[in-house]
C-alpha cells in the first residue's frame, strides 16, 4: 500500500513543486529526480506484487496484478529516462526556440501531472476513475502539445483535444452501460464498477449489453491508442510538442489506452463467451497496421512518420491482443515503447541540430554518434531487424497469427515489408551524408538512447526466465 | 405508469427537443442560455429521481450539476465571448434544415440500438435511454456542422450533459467519486479551451476554425 502511494504520490508532488519552480536552474534535475524516485517505488510495488501477488488496497479503489504492475514499471521507467532526455533538449529548446519561464514551468509541471493521471489510470480498480484519469491524461498533454504556441501546435492541439474528447465520451458511455449491467448482479453504489467485483461476477452480466458497450469503449478508449480510423490527431499531436512529450505520448499514453481496452475486454469475453471482443479488436488492429504502413510512405516531417509508425505498431499489439497471442502482445508493448521512445530522443536532437522537421532537410546526422547512430539502429530495430527485442515479438506475433488465422500473414508481411522501405530509406539518407547542422549548445543526452537500445537488444537475445515468467503470468490473465 | 415516471418522461422529451434547439441556433449567446437551460433540465430530473428512489447521494449530485453547469460554466462561457466578442452569426457547414433531418435519422437509429437495453432497466426511467442516446449523437453532430470553436465546445458540453442524464436515467448515477473526478474533468478542460480562445484568435485573427485547415491535412 505504501508502494501505491509512493508511486502516485511523488509525480503528483512534483506536478505541484514544478509549477512553483520549474523555470529554475536546477528544474531539469529536479524532474529527473522525482521520476527516479517514482521508477524506484514502482520496483519496490512489482517486487511486491511478485513475492505475495495480487494486491487490493485502499478501500478496494486500487488494485495490482502482475499485468499491471508490468507496465505500471515500464512507465516510470520510460517516463525516468525521458526526464532524463529532456534535460539537455529542454536546455537547449530554451535557447532556441527563446522559451519563456512561464512555459518551462507549464512544461515541467504537466510532465510530471501525466505522469501521474497514467500511473493512476493503471492502478485504479474503479473503471470511472480509469476514464477520468484517461480524459486527465488529455488534458495535461493539450496543455504540452500547445507548449510553443505557434499556429501548426495550437491546431494540432485543438483537433487532439476536440477528437479524444468526443472518443472518450463515448467510453465513458460505453462505462455507463457496464455499470447499468452491474448494478443488476451487483446493487446500486460504488462496488458495481470496481473492476475485481465486475470480474467476479463477469459470468452473470448481461450479454447484449455488454456487447453494446464494449463497441462504445474500444472506440473511445481506441481513439487514444490511435486505431485507424480514428488516428487523425496523432500524428499532429506527435509532430507539433516538445519532443520529449512525443516520446511519452508514443512509448507511453498509447500502452495505457490500450490497457484499458485489454481491461474491458477481460470483462465482456467473460460475459459473451465468444469472439465478438477479439474480432473487434483483430479488425481495428488489422486495419491500422495496413493503413499505417502506407501512410508512412507520403511524410516528409521526421516526427509525423514515426508517428505514423507507432499507428502501425499499436495496431499490431491490439491485432496481437485480439488472436490472442498476450506474451507476444506484452512483449512488444515493452520493445515498442522503449524503441519508440528512443527514436524520439535521437530524433529530438537531430531537429535541434538541423533546425527543421523536414526530412529532406536533414542530412549527415553521423556528425554526432550518438544521434546519427541512435536514429540508424533505432530504426533498424523498430523495423525487425534480428537481434533486437522488436524481431522476437513479430515473430512470435506472425507464427500466432499462422496457426490461427493464417489468412492474416501475407497481409501483416506486406504491411511490415512496406513499412520497412518506406523507412529505411528515408532514415538512411537523413544519417549518412554531408552534415547541415550546427552543434548542440548543450550536448545531446545519449544515455538514455543507448539504454533504451541495450534493452531492447537483451529482450532479443534472451529473456531472463523471472521476466518470461512474469510476461506469462500476465499473459495468463489477460486470458 | 407513476406520476413521477411520467415526468421524467416529459423531463426527457424537453432534453431531446433542446438538443435539436441547439442545432438549429445559429447565436452564440442563445446557445449558452440553451445550454443553461439544459442543466437546469438536468437537475430537476436528478431530484425528481432522488425524491422517488430515495437515493440520497443524488442530491448532492444534482447540486453539483447547478453549480457547475447552470452557474459556473455558463458564467465562464458569457465572459469569454463578451471578451473575444464573437456574439454574433455563426456560419453552419450544413444548412439548417437539412442538419434536422439527419438528427431525425439519428433518433430514430439510437432509438432502436437503445431497444433491447430499455427491456433490461428496471428502473422507473426505462424508456429515456434511447432519449439519451440519441442526445449525445445529436451533440456530437454539431460539433460536427459548426466551424466556430466555441459552439464545438457547447456542443462538447451538451454531449456531457446527455452522458450524465444517460447515467442518472439508467442506473440511479455514477458513484460520487465518478461523478465529482468527471465535473472536475470538464471543468478543468473548459478553463483550459478557454486560454485556448485567446490564443488562436491571436495567432488567426479568428476564432473560425476554417483558418485553420493547413498544409499536411492527412
Amino acid at each position: 500500500m505504501m508502494e501505491i502511494l509512493a508511486v502516485l504520490g511523488l509525480p503528483l508532488m512534483g506536478g505541484v513543486l514544478l509549477a512553483l519552480w520549474g523555470h529554475r536552474s536546477r528544474a531539469p534535475e529536479l524532474n529527473v529526480l522525482v521520476s527516479l524516485g517514482t521508477f524506484a517505488a514502482s520496483i519496490l510495488l512489482a517486487v511486491k506484487i511478485l513475492l505475495t501477488g495480487p494486491m487490493i488496497a485502499l478501500d478496494e479503489q486500487f488494485f495490482v496484478d502482475s499485468f499491471n504492475v508490468f507496465l505500471v514499471v515500464l512507465t516510470a521507467f520510460v517516463s525516468f529516462t525521458t526526464a532524463m532526455f529532456s534535460r539537455p533538449y529542454m536546455r537547449n529548446e530554451r535557447i532556441l526556440s527563446s522559451l519563456s519561464n512561464y512555459q518551462i514551468r507549464l512544461y515541467h509541471s504537466m510532465y510530471q501531472v501525466f505522469c501521474f493521471t497514467m500511473l493512476l489510470a493503471l492502478t485504479t480498480n474503479n473503471l470511472g476513475i480509469l476514464w477520468v484519469a484517461m480524459e486527465g491524461a488529455t488534458l495535461a498533454t493539450v496543455l504540452l502539445v500547445s507548449l510553443y504556441r505557434t499556429r501548426e501546435s495550437l491546431e494540432a492541439a485543438w483537433k487532439y483535444f476536440i477528437l479524444c474528447g468526443v472518443g472518450i465520451a463515448q467510453a465513458l458511455f460505453g462505462t455507463i452501460l457496464i455499470y447499468f449491467a452491474a448494478e443488476k448482479v451487483l446493487g446500486a453504489g460504488g462496488t458495481a464498477l470496481l473492476w475485481t467485483h465486475l470480474n467476479a461476477a463477469k459470468g452473470f452480466l448481461e450479454p447484449t449489453v455488454l456487447s453494446i458497450a464494449f463497441v462504445f469503449l474500444l472506440i473511445g478508449y481506441g481513439t487514444k491508442v490511435g486505431l485507424v480510423p480514428l488516428h487523425s490527431w496523432l500524428p499532429d499531436a506527435h509532430a507539433e510538442g516538445p519532443t520529449p512529450v512525443s516520446a511519452v505520448l508514443s512509448g507511453l499514453l498509447l500502452n495505457v489506452a490500450l490497457y484499458a481496452v485489454v481491461r474491458c475486454k477481460i470483462l465482456v469475453e467473460g460475459a459473451l463467451h465468444n469472439r465478438f471482443a477479439d474480432d473487434l479488436m483483430m479488425g481495428f488492429g488489422l486495419l491500422s497496421v495496413l493503413t499505417a504502413a502506407f501512410l508512412l510512405w507520403r511524410q516528409k516531417d521526421i516526427k509525423r512518420l514515426f508517428g505514423y509508425s507507432s499507428i502501425e505498431h499499436m495496431g499490431l499489439i491490439t491485432f496481437s491482443f485480439g488472436i490472442g497471442a498476450n506474451f507476444a502482445g506484452l512483449l512488444h508493448m515493452t520493445v515498442h515503447s522503449l524503441t519508440k521512445s528512443a527514436i524520439f530522443f535521437a530524433v529530438g536532437h537531430a531537429v535541434q541540430r538541423s533546425g527543421t522537421k523536414t526530412m529532406d532537410s536533414i542530412r549527415g546526422l553521423i556528425q554526432s554518434p550518438a544521434i546519427g547512430w541512435g536514429l540508424m539502429l533505432g530504426a533498424l530495430a523498430i523495423l525487425g531487424m534480428p537481434p533486437f527485442g522488436v524481431f522476437t515479438s513479430e515473430f512470435l506475433i506472425l507464427t500466432h497469427a499462422m496457426q490461427s488465422h493464417p489468412w492474416t500473414t501475407p497481409v501483416l508481411l506486406l504491411a511490415l515489408g512496406v513499412a520497412f522501405a518506406a523507412i529505411f530509406g528515408k532514415v538512411q539518407s537523413m544519417v549518412w551524408g554531408e552534415s547541415t547542422g550546427e552543434n548542440l549548445p548543450h550536448p545531446p543526452a545519449s544515455l538514455p538512447i543507448l539504454l533504451h537500445l541495450s534493452l531492447v537488444l537483451l529482450l532479443g537475445l534472451y529473456i531472463p526466465p523471472h521476466l518470461a515468467k512474469w510476461y506469462h503470468e500476465a499473459a495468463r490473465l489477460i486470458g | 405508469m407513476s406520476i413521477s415516471s411520467q415526468f421524467i418522461n416529459l423531463l426527457a422529451s424537453i432534453l431531446l427537443l433542446l438538443a435539436f434547439a441547439m442545432l438549429s441556433q445559429r447565436r452564440i449567446k442563445s446557445l449558452i442560455r440553451l445550454f443553461m437551460v439544459q442543466g437546469m433540465t438536468l437537475v430537476v430530473s436528478t431530484i425528481v429521481i432522488a425524491v422517488t428512489t430515495n437515493q440520497s447521494h443524488l442530491y448532492s449530485s444534482a447540486l453539483l450539476t447547478f453549480a457547475l453547469k447552470v452557474v459556473i460554466l455558463p458564467l465562464i462561457l458569457y465572459r469569454l465571448i463578451k471578451r473575444l466578442n464573437v456574439e454574433w452569426d455563426v456560419e453552419t457547414l450544413l444548412n439548417i434544415p437539412s442538419t434536422m433531418l439527419v438528427g431525425i435519422a439519428i433518433v430514430i437509429v439510437s432509438f432502436n440500438l437503445a431497444l433491447p437495453i430499455s427491456h433490461l432497466a428496471g428502473t422507473i426511467t426505462r424508456s429515456t435511454i434511447g432519449i439519451a442516446m440519441a442526445c449525445v449523437l445529436l451533440s456530437l453532430l454539431m460539433m460536427i456542422t459548426r466551424s466556430k470553436a466555441i459552439s464545438q465546445v457547447i456542443g462538447f458540453l451538451s454531449m456531457e450533459n446527455s452522458l450524465f442524464f444517460a447515467a442518472t436515467s439508467t442506473t440511479y448515477g455514477m458513484p460520487m467519486v465518478v461523478e465529482l473526478g468527471v465535473a472536475l474533468d470538464v471543468l478543468v478542460g473548459v478553463l483550459i479551451l478557454g486560454v485556448f480562445f485567446f490564443q488562436i484568435r491571436e495567432k488567426f485573427e479568428s476564432l473560425d476554425l476554417k483558418h485553420l485547415e493547413k498544409a499536411e491535412g492527412e
